[in-house]
């Protein structure tokens, strides 16, 4: 009998701190989610400046106070954005120049990536270790030879400066793809060479296929980079017909700074494609990332 | 030295069975595009900016040899240099130990679990992913003094905002504050590094009795240096490399206030045409970048921690 009542008070008090347990997870959920929706509140607050002004009438854009969200939003401000600046023909130009970056960076990644891994002669690690020094240097020490070197040639004002280095292999991509062929295993390889596969060929019927993470980084990174690249754009390119959407935009602002309404609604624009391919490839991002493994 | 290597390399070739060889011809001919690409978008630049840094050069004109004067001018008699090296340090030591602390405690926040948490690291990586003209452009807006968001959210609470990035002190921070707005970068990093941390470990020292700050103390930091010091080299190289922002937002104003060093660079060989004293400051930030990334990584043995 007595024991019988000790175990019924345990127990009555292990379900009490259970329930007690239960509910300050539920409080501390409440707080993290309080500041976190804050946090991000404050984080996109530009981004939702930028939306609001770009749907608003000129008059509404100096009005004080300010209104937060516009009462009738002009979406015919960014029809407007468009048939003033020609931001059409700047996201093509943008688009070309990373469409041209990705084809380079899907051919010469994955085959020097391929040697790197997958094969062994004298001096492989000493020029693994080079390449890997080549990513901490900065661009910008190259940029003045560079342009000598294209000057000469006749490539300034063309793409070719701004497309070339990407069918060499840019290091930082071989790393990540050197890394991530080491995780498959080799005897796919094996396999693949009992049925009469090459080296080419196990490289193209085995390794690419199964390296899509690695190749999804490949292409987003790339997709990034060449969209938001300013510094070399201003420098290799003359004409304002040939300029990406980066360049373009920050040129219209010396031109038409007082317009703010379509100038936000341009930039807004110019930022969507990047966002939709962030959102489709983060999921994969994470996995390909992953791979480098940064440890010692 | 070219002739005394070459010997050594072919008895180290001799030595190797057919199939060896095979392997290692099939290895070179992968890496033979990068092996270009090395020769003239890196070593080529490389050599040649150190050329051209011992010279006077208009690109019109041919480089006249001029030894080491450009350097003497550099450190001796140039106000530019001087200031475009100040505001860069300034704003480094500005932004980045804050953006290391923020990046940290963000991920943090965005390792608990709890359902949901993917929309948020979707939300805070956005800024990282944007441009740099675009976020200047935002940016512009958004501080803007009369009616961004920023003076007017101060307004109501009876502050007078500054003129941010119009204003001779407060154009720096701001800067700064805009590029740690895309903290989001770091803290994904982080976040990793943080997923990579064994469960084990701390179950090991919650039985040890270790609470949740010992536990952040001596599991959670120890195990993140390797990607605290990754984040450091990588942001600290970054930080110098600052140029957009001045270009587009401030022209290196007010006063010189944001005139960053690579932004000095660019007016040099690209407004100035001064090409053979563009490539002396740009040997001169390769140095700078070099010696910090060194610094870094040696004195990294007494507070890096590897597992192996």
């Amino acid at each position: 009998m007595k024991t019988d009542a000790r175990a019924l008070s345990i127990q009555r008090q292990l379900r009490r701190s259970a329930a007690r347990r239960r509910y300050a997870r539920l409080v501390g959920h409440a707080l993290v989610y309080a500041l976190m929706i804050f946090l991000a509140l404050i984080f996109m607050l530009p981004i939702f400046w930028m939306a609001s002004t770009s749907l608003k009438l000129p008059r509404e854009i100096f009005a004080w106070p300010p209104e937060w969200i516009p009462s009738t939003p002009q979406w015919g401000n960014f029809a407007e954005a468009f048939g003033k600046y020609p931001l059409a023909r700047y996201m093509l130009n943008s688009a070309i120049l990373v469409i041209a970056n990705i084809i380079g960076g899907l051919i010469s990644v994955p085959i020097i990536a391929y040697g790197f891994a997958r094969f062994e002669f004298p001096f492989k690690n000493a020029l693994f270790l080079l390449m890997l020094s080549t990513m901490m240097v900065p661009g910008h020490i190259k940029l003045i030879p560079m342009f000598w070197l294209y000057s000469r040639l006749e490539l300034i004002d063309t793409y070719w400066p701004l497309i070339l280095p990407a069918y060499f292999g840019n290091p930082f991509f071989v790393f990540l793809m050197t890394q991530y062929i080491r995780t498959i295993p080799r005897d796919l390889d094996d396999a693949a060479r009992i049925d009469g596969a090459g080296a080419w060929g196990i490289l193209y019927r085995i390794i690419i296929p199964l390296s899509r993470p690695a190749l999804t980084v490949v292409v987003v990174f790339t997709f990034v980079w060449v969209w938001n690249d300013f510094l070399e754009p201003i420098i290799f390119l003359r004409d304002w017909d040939s300029y990406p959407i980066s360049v373009g935009l920050a040129f219209f602002q010396g031109r038409y700074s007082v317009e703010w309404h379509l100038f936000m609604g341009a930039t807004l624009v110019s930022i969507i494609p990047i966002l939709v391919v962030y959102f489709f490839a983060q999921k994969h991002l994470i996995g390909g990332l992953a791979s480098i493994g940064i440890k010692g | 030295m070219g002739l005394g290597a070459n010997p050594a390399m072919l008895s180290f070739w001799r030595k190797m069975t057919p199939q060896e060889r095979r392997a290692a011809k099939t290895g070179y001919l992968a890496l033979s595009p990068w092996m270009v690409g090395f020769a003239v978008f890196f070593a080529y630049p490389i050599l040649a900016t150190f050329y051209f840094s011992l010279t006077q050069w208009t690109l019109v004109d041919q480089p006249v040899w001029i030894g080491l004067d450009n350097y003497v001018r550099m450190f001796t008699r140039d106000p530019l240099f001087v200031s475009s090296l100040k505001a860069t340090t300034l704003f480094v030591v500005l932004s980045l130990p804050l953006k290391l602390v923020l990046g940290l405690m963000l991920a943090l926040l965005l390792n608990l679990k709890i359902p949901g948490m993917n929309v948020f690291r979707t939300v805070f990586f956005i800024p990282a992913v944007i441009s740099g003209v675009a976020v200047s452009l935002m940016w512009i807006w958004f501080l803007n003094p009369d009616t961004g968001v920023v003076n007017t959210l101060l307004h109501y609470v009876g502050v007078q905002g500054p003129y941010w990035f119009w204003d001779l002190n407060w154009a720096l921070p701001s800067v700064a504050i805009m590029s740690i707005w895309k903290v989001g970068g770091a803290a994904i990093i982080y976040l990793a590094g943080l997923q990579n941390i064994p469960a084990h470990l701390y179950e090991a020292a919650e039985i040890d009795g270790a609470g949740k700050w010992r536990r952040f103390w001596r599991v959670t930091l120890p195990l993140l240096t390797p990607t605290l010091f990754f984040q450091l080299i990588i942001e600290l190289i970054d930080a110098f490399k600052i140029f957009t922002e001045a270009y587009v937002i401030t022209k290196g104003g007010p006063l010189k206030a944001t005139y960053f060093f690579l932004y000095y660079f660019y007016e040099e060989a690209f407004r100035n045409y001064n090409m053979g004293y563009a490539s002396a400051l740009a040997l001169f930030l390769l140095v700078v970048i070099m010696g910090c990334t060194v610094f870094v990584y040696r004195t990294s043995g007494r507070w890096v921690f590897y597992e192996n």
